[in-house]
Parts: structure tokens; sequence; C-alpha cells
């Protein structure tokens, strides 16, 4: 069973957003970034697959030459090689767009599974997997919780609304968008990092018919969130003091205790 | 010339998942302020009794898109079956609910015409006849305009939440046109879906509620939000992190994909506010969140906030409610 799984690179969670000049986009520069949390969870997926049925795991990641830090990574967690798309400013393709330069970078591969993430935490649109695997003819299912993969056939567990699941069975090759919580993620170990060393990483080029193409959709402007409610800050910054006025407000304004 | 707005009406056996009346009201605002009309599309293998509920809402026409391969939602049917709708019609707009259904085959739909959606906006406004899409980025912490400058169709999906059910307009009875959709090979097969063990513990009918995230570290540090919850006569529940680290049982999560909840207080501590938790509680009475970060969105609906640390101001905060309750 051979696997490609797609990771994206973002923002890492607890950095500080500052917004751009041009208010379309935040600041990259002093960023730290991370992996995007549900595709580490796919990747894991993978490798608990392969280990099940053999074969080999292909990480696919895009972006500039930073997500070259994501791919080490997961080498390192046991994938065996790698295909970087290489461009700066492929972070603001439409999902349309990425995933025509995805299934550009992967087509001949022809793997018998491809692993995504859910969505993004960045743009959090949780389309490129779905239109990935319509360019490339596949079958897909997403927010997928459980994987039965066997030889013979795929079965998957998908989440559903309010604590409902269903599972479906499809063919192979196939497109799985994957739920973070599906498993618990292994580290690398000091000999994975060394492996990892020796793996290929190949970097393709998007065509220029894709990255250039006009985009359908485009980002206007950024801005912090309007408030609905006006917040009472508590304590000043101190937390204890606030716990204080907090507990008294609660019995006096709010009347909740 | 492209025409109208197209409102993707969903069901699961004829029910209709009510997000969907939010999608008619997004598309009511839209199609006043664009003056454009309004089909409502329902798709099944026999949705005509659903399609007569719908026509009672204030749209031009009901369409019940039919074909026998429809009985069971599948992502290859459903795509097929508004393809051949939105084909047909030509729309300006096509808007459908934000749910999982959707999230399953609209980035589909939309690449047969060779676009993305403008997924999970929490708004829409007009202005010069162009629409503005806002949609959360960065898991909450920031807010983006999104214009589409392309040919129609513009392919939109509105968050759970956006507009309020109640908000979608009663009409004069709409005309409800059945027909019969292209539907090709179906590659996948559905199972019945089905509840995870009964959930042992109904977080709805809790008066209080006390909910860790992420901030909360590790799970030793739960005693702290146990006793507080004590202290208030709370129930505990968490964000989907901790569910997903097995730190609680996963029937104490809040959120999209757990539980929805409003108790009369709901103290949110070291959650940072991601969409899919505050959709499951933003309808609480009283809402308090402790976090370290002063940007998280979890402040944005807070009624109270401390910023700061969560381990030193939650002891603090359960000996003095301790104190007040040993007092009344």
């Amino acid at each position: 069973m051979n696997i490609i799984v797609l990771m994206k690179q973002v923002a890492n969670k607890d950095a500080i957003l500052r917004i751009n000049k041009e208010a379309t986009w935040i600041e990259e520069g002093d960023l730290s970034f991370e992996v995007s949390e549900s595709d580490g969870y796919a990747l894991e997926e993978a490798l608990r697959v392969r280990e099940k049925l053999q074969g080999e795991v292909v990480v696919c990641s895009m972006g500039p030459q930073r997500v070259k830090s994501v791919i080490k990574d997961a080498l390192a967690r046991g994938a065996d090689r790698a295909i970087h798309v290489v461009g700066d400013n492929l972070g603001h393709l439409s999902p349309y767009a990425t995933a025509s330069a995805l299934a550009e970078a992967i087509r001949d591969e022809k793997p018998d599974l491809v692993f995504t993430g859910l969505q993004s935490d960045d743009y959090g649109y949780g389309q490129t997997g779905v239109i990935l695997a319509e360019l490339l003819g596949l079958p897909h299912a997403t927010i997928v919780i459980e994987v039965d993969a066997s030889a013979e056939r795929l079965r998957v567990k998908r989440e559903l609304e309010s604590g409902w699941y269903q599972w479906y069975t499809m063919p192979t090759p196939a497109l799985l968008t994957i739920q973070s919580g599906i498993s618990q993620i292994r580290y690398a170990t000091l000999k994975g990092i060394m492996a990892a060393k020796k793996k290929e990483v190949k970097e393709v080029t998007p065509s220029a018919e894709i990255v250039d193409r006009p985009a359908h959709q485009r980002i206007a402007r950024v801005y912090l969130p309007q408030k609905s409610k006006q917040t009472q800050l508590l304590g000043n910054g101190d937390a204890k003091a606030g716990a204080v006025e907090l507990a008294q407000k609660l019995h006096t304004e709010a009347r909740v205790i | 010339m492209s025409n109208g707005i197209v409102v993707f009406i969903e069901h699961r056996n004829g029910v209709l998942n009510k997000t969907s009346l939010e999608a008619v009201a997004g598309a009511q605002l839209l199609g006043s302020a664009l003056q454009q009309e309004i089909t409502a599309v329902v798709v099944g293998s026999d949705a005509s009794a659903l399609a007569q509920e719908i026509a009672a809402y204030d749209v031009a026409k009901v369409i019940n898109a039919g074909n026998a391969k429809l009985v069971d939602y599948t992502p290859d049917g459903y795509t097929d079956a508004m393809e051949h709708v939105v084909k047909q019609l030509d729309p300006h707009l096509v808007l459908l609910p934000h749910t999982y259904l959707v999230r399953d085959f609209a980035p589909k739909l939309a690449a047969r015409f060779g676009k993305s959606l403008i997924s999970d906006c929490i708004r829409a406004g007009v202005a010069d006849s162009s629409i503005t899409f806002t949609r959360r980025i960065f898991l909450g912490k920031l807010d983006a305009d999104v214009v589409s400058d392309g040919e129609p169709p513009v392919f939109a999906t509105f968050q759970s939440g956006a507009y309020r059910p109640d908000q979608a307009r009663k009409g004069n009875g709409a005309a409800v046109e059945g027909i019969t959709v292209d539907v090709g090979e179906i590659r996948m097969t559905p199972e019945a879906p089905f509840q995870e063990v009964k959930q042992a513990v109904d977080l709805s009918k809790a008066d209080i509620i006390v909910a860790v995230g992420r901030g909360i570290k590790s799970k030793d540090n739960l005693a702290l939000a146990e006793k507080l919850a004590e202290a208030l006569g709370a129930d505990l529940a968490a964000s989907r992190p901790i569910c997903d680290a097995e730190w609680l049982p996963i029937d104490r999560q809040i959120g999209s994909s757990g539980q929805t909840v409003a108790p009369k207080l709901y103290v949110a501590l070291g959650i940072s506010g991601a969409i899919q938790h505050l959709v499951g509680m933003k309808n609480s009475g009283t809402i308090v969140a402790i976090n370290k970060d002063p940007e998280a969105p979890i402040f944005d609906i807070a009624d109270y906030g401390i910023v700061g640390d969560l381990f030193e101001a939650v002891p603090v905060l359960t000996e003095e409610i301790k104190k007040i309750k040993g007092a009344s």
C-alpha cells in the first residue's frame, strides 16, 4: 500500500499574529511555524497502515524552503521519502489552484491512498483534499476518524455531527481527509532523525499555468474580529486579584452563584 | 447570463437540517440586496415532502432533484446531482450551510466548475452590487473579507450561527418543481449512521459548566479544574484536544463534533476558542474566560475575562467561591 501524505506548514498556534501593512495577510518574517495539526495525524495514520500492509509513505509539502522542517520531521517519524513543491508565494493560491499544483506533483506516483488533514489551521478552507480527489479522479471520504484498510478493501469511519458516525467502503486508490485525534502521534526517535538525513527529498516546481492563472477569489482585507460582547477584563494582569474580583462579580452582578 | 441564487437544503431521510434555514436566511438577505431570485434545492430519492416544507419560505422556487441513487448521501451522488442543477439554472451564486455533509461534497462540486468554495463564512454584505464574504482565519484569531473576481457561479458556505434559522422569512408558497437528475457511478458504499455508546453524560442539561482546553497542559492539572467544578456545583467539560489526548472521555467534549450546551454559567479555562468549540457553547448565559493569550478568540464572546495564568487564578477563584457559598 503506497500512501502519499499531504502536510502543510502553518503559523505556530501560540504565535502572536501581526497583520501586514496592506492588511491582506499577516507578517510572516519573524513567525515560528509548525505542521498543521490534522496533517500530523494524517501522517501517523499513514505510518500505521504501512506497518500493517507494507509499502511506502511519501510526504508531500508545498511552500518556500522553510517547509523543509515539516518534511524533515515527517521523515524522522518514519516517512520513506518526500516531494517538496517549491515556491515562494504558493500560500496565497486558492484551494483549487493548490490542489491543481499538488495533483501535478503526485499524479505520476500512482499512490494507492492519499491522506491529508481535514483542514489547515491558517486559512481553514477544508477543501484542498476533496478538490484534489476530484482532479485525480479518486473517490474520497472526509473527516475520517478510523481507517480499516486491507489489501482487498478500504473501510473508513467518518465523523458526522453531534456524536454520530458512519462507515463507508470504497475501492482504492482513494483519498481520505483525516480528523485530529484519530490516534496518538509518535515522536521521532534519535535513530529516525539520523535515518531521515539519508532519505530522498525531491523538489518540483508547479507549472506557470497553475500559479499564474487569475484567482477567482482573493482576500481583500484582514482585521481583528469585531467583538460581539463587551468583555470585562479583571485583575489588570494580576491573575489572583482577577480571580477575587471575578468571584464577587459572579455573585453580585451576574448572580449566577 | 448567470442569474439568481441557488441555496442547498440539507436533510437526512427527509428530516431538515436546521442549518439549512440559516443558509436560506443568508440567501434572502443577499437576494434582496442583489435583486436576485432564490431557488432552494432539495436532493434525494424521494424528498417531495421536504420540498413542500421548504416551499413555505420566501423563495421563488423549490427544486426537488431526484434520482433513486440518492437514497443515501454519498459525495459522488450529491456532486453529480448538484452539478446537474447548477448547470441547468446557471446561477450567480450557490449558497450552502457549512455542515459536515456539505464539507464532504461541496468542494468537489465547485471543482467541477474550476473553482473553490468561499467556505465557512460568518457573514456576507453587498456594496455596489458586489458581495464581500467574511470568514475566520487562523482558528478564529483574525477575520478576512473575501471577494470573488471570476466568472459566476460563486460557491459559498455559511457557518452554523452566521444567521438564525428563525430569520428565514416565510412566503406565499413557492412552486415546487420535481426534476430527475443524472447521477453517474457511485464508488462508495455507506453503512447506517450510528452513535457510539449512548452518551453517558448529557451536558446540555447542566446549569454550570467548567471547561478545560489545551492551556491546562497536563492530565494531572485537571484536578485544579475538578476542584473549581466541585465548588461551583458544575459539570466538567473540555475542548477537543483534551478529549483527543484522552485526558477526558469524548462524552465531555463541547463543540461541533461534541455536545452543544447553553448553561447559565460557562467557565472556559485555557481554551483559546476555535470556531469548532465556540459553536458548541456561545449561547451560554454568562461566559467566563481565563487565558494567558489576550488575543484568544474566546475573549470575543466572554462576559468576564482574566488575561493571565490559570494556575494562579483558578485556586484563588475556587477558594473565593467556597467563601461566598459558605456565607450565603
